[in-house]
């Protein structure tokens, strides 16, 4: 992309982009700060695998042989933060940075000072909360980095959690106002910015499960900060909003956080709804069957989400009804994700299919993403749940969905776009190599989870009774061979930056559809300063 | 649970493939890929439901799946050049729209009468108050039959010793190891059939009675599970909630679980062991229990220095080496080997105090140790780790203490 600057417009000859470092540090264009957003979800991705490493070698065998359980904790806990809030996040805003104003023919995002902004608070929040595990790691006698889980239930995380936590609360805040930009910026833009001709319902899906994303993001973040300075203050301030002996409630903060946490979830999966509605009709060479269902289906589980936090916290002890309306609602979210899974495949029926990179993923994604939400549904049931609730029964339900879900879409859109991006064709070699390991070792890192989740292996286990032994060594076989797959990526996202490969067209997918394609790739630095017209 | 059309198919199905394998009984024999089924009538109708709930999502889950790969297959590129247009069917989304719903109905319901049967907690004959601590369980008897006295109350910790679970093999560097740095490299002692499982001393439940359990922590959220009598409840600091198990007689013996909720460092170490037997051992270890709690504390003194630390090094391994180290190194808690608080004459008095009433975060033992207990793990404290004080404490001189 160093390049495109080059390719400028003669009339923007006034314009002197800076270059080097002050490029990225300032930069208020739509396609830098996409690119930032990628690189740096991709490098936190390695970071967090990286404590998955750390969790699956400790769980090898049974008996602790790397690590303390203390240590153990801090990473499943920052793990889970990572793979959140530093991966599967900024990677969807960087996709929403670099495509939304391309696809509704935008000149770029509507907030640019805003948006260098938001992502660049981003490295600093990390740095916070990586330092602290980085200080507990190496400083002996130095406090624990974050122990309490992804999920920081109190007390555990106030009255009896590490000094650490200070530096938690803060970096979540700052994740959080990130965020909120980032989704204003995305609501600002589409609402706005769009070509002449360009109507709601003529929007790209990625366009419209984005929006609605940011929607959710803008309504349950200050959730979040609610949560998290409400903690501040128990910890320092001398309230009691979560303390029992003060005349609080713990279990308000699990109501509290899963009111955040429920919408979060979808935050992560809509907008991979989006790219797997733009790659399977490109590859199926047909358009999207049931768009204006998909459209409805999305909003309706936007709107769902806001009724079903409880499901996290059957175990906790609520009333009957409660319990019945949260179980009925979860059980109701299957049916526009159903609705969802069948269009796709109707998409797909009497198609003309070729199976690229892009598809592969993202047909990958549709299969593994319904394994994942029919364990949903299983988890739904709430006698069930009893059983299944905190084993890794849940860890593999949510990994599905995440990994093999989210961030399989991600790795879709990735080969999808990065043509457009670089202008140079992904390595196919490495892309297919990338491709296979990943399905494969994910499974076996997956799958198993299921059965030692159901014969009763709990979460968050330091060490387990030995009839667990030999699935959580196959699981971790499968950990280890799916984090060295991850580095094949790295390969074929820097030759893609080195500009080394086949140099790609305008339109490098013959069936693919949007706007998009009819700039060239790379796409200039500056693009539709006239709007199109769309018809 | 008798009832629907689904349920009968999923049952009947499931009975079919599995015949000839049985489910082992014993917790430490893994059902190899399936939910355990249990022992209590409400495990068992989870299982079903579980077993209703997954065959309906696994014909589902085929079904999709069919679809996919036979359009794959019948709709590559190779095979069908000219590709449809179709991109509605109104009849079809309606379709698939209703019939999931139908579905949702048919498991909602057999869903509801489990729950509606798991939330009736009355009519039990025997009440237990479960208390989690980090990271241990306390029970305590409140009311059997029509006893409302019963008095009994103990704590309940991991038996399995520390060198079967410190096997570390890097010494400090990237990752710190703590506790168990002077084990670095040496050989594992074989780890027990019930490793991670076992417990001191275990809850004691009636079969053939419905036993009420009330939950509670005295500090973090845990969760008390055992997998066998279906279902777990959160332990919270404030509330108490309630479950209750019902084990039919003939199905006696050792039943384990483990905490379920994060609670710190040690959460993967503060296993469930209940023992379940006949009314009338019951009705004779409770009599037992209550005999010993009125006689008051054994107060014989110990004949020796060797019998004080033989009994405090047992105490030390259960109750005090998963916060300051299986060689009193430290961790959570405060080291003792060579430290002025575990040596110096001077300290004697604030050592027992602080176990006896606790102290910021190190909790108070005189409910959870006997006198015995507590003046042998002082004397094990100050004559172990290389420490050398000569210090015997009597139990006289821990009941005596305020």
């Amino acid at each position: 992309m160093s390049t495109a600057a080059a390719t400028h417009d003669d009339h923007h000859d006034h314009h002197h982009a800076p270059t080097g470092l002050k490029r990225w540090l300032f930069s208020t264009n739509h396609k830098d700060i996409g690119t930032l957003y990628l690189w740096f979800s991709f490098a936190m991705f390695l970071a967090g695998g990286f404590m998955a490493m750390v969790i699956r070698a400790e769980l090898l065998e049974p008996g602790m042989q790397f690590v303390d359980p203390e240590f153990f904790n801090q990473m499943t806990t920052v793990h889970g933060l990572i793979m959140v809030f530093g991966a599967v996040m900024p990677a969807t805003v960087g996709l929403a940075n670099w495509m939304i104003p391309l696809m509704i023919g935008a000149p770029d995002m509507a907030l640019p000072r805003m948006n260098n902004w938001s992502f660049w608070i981003l490295p600093f929040a990390f740095t916070i909360l990586i330092g602290s595990v980085l200080m507990s790691a190496f400083g002996d006698g130095n406090p624990s980095a974050p122990n309490f889980g992804w999920t920081f239930y109190a007390p555990l995380s106030t009255k009896y959690g590490p000094d650490s936590t200070d530096l938690f609360i803060l970096s979540v805040h700052m994740m959080g106002i990130s965020s909120i930009m980032g989704a204003i910026n995305v609501v600002v833009t589409v609402f706005n910015m769009r070509a002449p001709g360009m109507t709601l319902m003529k929007m790209p899906l990625f366009v419209w499960t984005w929006l609605i994303t940011a929607f959710l993001l803008i309504a349950v973040i200050p959730v979040l900060a609610g949560a998290v300075t409400m903690m501040l203050t128990d910890r320092h301030f001398g309230t009691s909003f979560f303390d029992a002996a003060g005349g609080g409630d713990p279990v308000l903060f699990q109501h509290v956080f899963w009111f955040f946490g429920h919408p979060e979830v979808y935050i992560m999966i809509l907008p991979s709804f989006g790219i797997v509605s733009a790659i399977i009709p490109a590859f199926a060479r047909k358009p999207l069957f049931g768009y204006a269902s998909m459209v409805y289906a999305t909003a309706s589980i936007a709107l769902l989400s806001f009724v079903v936090w409880a499901h996290h916290m059957f175990t906790v002890g609520m009333p009957l009804a409660g319990t019945l309306f949260f179980m009925y609602m979860t059980m109701l979210i299957s049916v526009p994700t159903g609705v969802k899974v069948f269009n796709w495949v109707a998409t797909m029926w009497r198609g003309s299919m070729s199976f690229e990179l892009p598809m592969k993923w993202a047909i990958a994604f549709v299969v593994l993403f319904t394994c994942g939400g029919l364990s949903g549904l299983m988890l739904a049931i709430t006698p069930v749940d009893f059983q299944y609730h905190d084993t890794y029964f849940v860890v593999a339900h949510f990994h599905y969905v995440l990994v093999t879900g989210a961030i399989f879409s991600i790795f879709a859109a990735a080969y999808y776009w990065l043509p457009k991006w670089s202008g140079v064709m992904p390595n196919k070699t490495l892309g297919e190599l990338h491709f296979w390991n990943s399905l494969i070792s994910a499974n076996l890192l997956f799958f198993p989870m299921h059965f030692v989740g159901l014969a009763g292996m709990p979460r968050r286990y330091a060490d387990y009774a030995l009839q667990f032994a030999d699935y959580n060594f196959w699981i971790s076989i499968g950990g280890f061979w799916f984090g060295l797959s991850q580095l094949l990526f790295l390969a074929v996202a820097v030759l893609c930056a080195m500009k080394k490969g086949e140099k790609a067209a305008a339109k490098p997918w013959d069936g693919a559809e949007g706007l998009e394609w009819e700039v060239p790739s790379p796409a200039p630095f500056h693009t539709y300063d006239t709007p199109p017209v769309v018809k | 649970m008798q009832s629907t059309l689904f349920h009968r198919a999923a049952v009947g199905l499931t009975s079919l493939m599995i015949s000839g394998m049985t489910f082992a009984s014993d917790w430490t024999e893994r059902s190899e890929l399936d939910l355990r089924p249990g022992v209590t009538q409400v495990s068992q109708d989870i299982q079903d439901l579980h077993t209703t709930v997954l065959w309906i999502v696994t014909v589902i889950g085929l079904l999709v799946f069919g679809l996919i790969v036979y359009s794959m297959i019948r709709h590559r590129r190779a095979k069908n050049p000219n590709p449809s247009s179709f991109h509605e069917n109104v009849f079809l989304e309606v379709l698939w729209t209703v019939i999931p719903f139908v579905i949702l109905i048919a498991m909602a319901v057999p869903a509801t009468r489990v729950l509606v049967q798991i939330d009736d907690s009355a009519e039990s004959e025997l009440t237990v108050k479960v208390t989690g601590y980090r990271w241990k369980w306390s029970y305590e008897y409140l009311t059997y039959e029509d006893d409302n006295d019963i008095g009994v109350s103990f704590f309940s910790n991991l038996a399995t010793p520390p060198e079967q679970y410190n096997n570390p093999v890097l010494a400090g560097g990237l990752f710190p190891y703590g506790t168990a740095k002077e084990l670095v490299g040496k050989e594992a002692p074989e780890k027990d059939h019930n490793y991670q499982l076992e417990v001191d001393n275990k809850l004691i439940i009636p079969s053939g009675q419905k036993v009420r359990f009330l939950v509670t922590s005295d500090d973090v959220i845990h969760s008390f599970w055992i997998p066998d009598f279906g279902g777990k409840k959160d332990a919270i600091p404030g509330f108490v909630n309630e479950m209750w198990a019902l084990v039919p007689e003939g199905k006696e013996g050792t039943y384990y679980g483990q905490c379920a909720e994060l609670c710190g460092k040690n959460h993967a170490f503060m296993p469930i062991a209940v023992e379940v037997v006949t009314q009338d051992e019951f009705k004779t270890w409770v009599a037992e229990e209550k005999e010993k709690a009125a006689s008051g504390p054994d107060l014989t003194p110990f004949t020796g220095l060797d019998q004080a630390m033989e009994e405090g090094k047992q105490t030390y391994a259960s109750a005090c080496a998963l916060c300051h180290g299986a060689n009193g190194e430290g961790g959570i808690g405060l080291p003792f080997a060579g430290t002025d608080f575990a040596t110096k004459p001077e300290y004697l008095n604030e050592h027992i105090d602080v176990l006896v009433n606790g102290r910021a975060a190190m909790p108070a033992f005189k409910a959870q140790l006997t006198p015995r207990q507590i003046a042998a793990v002082v004397t094990y404290e100050r004559n172990a780790f290389g420490n050398d004080t000569g210090d015997l404490i009597q139990p006289a001189d821990v009941n005596d203490h305020e």
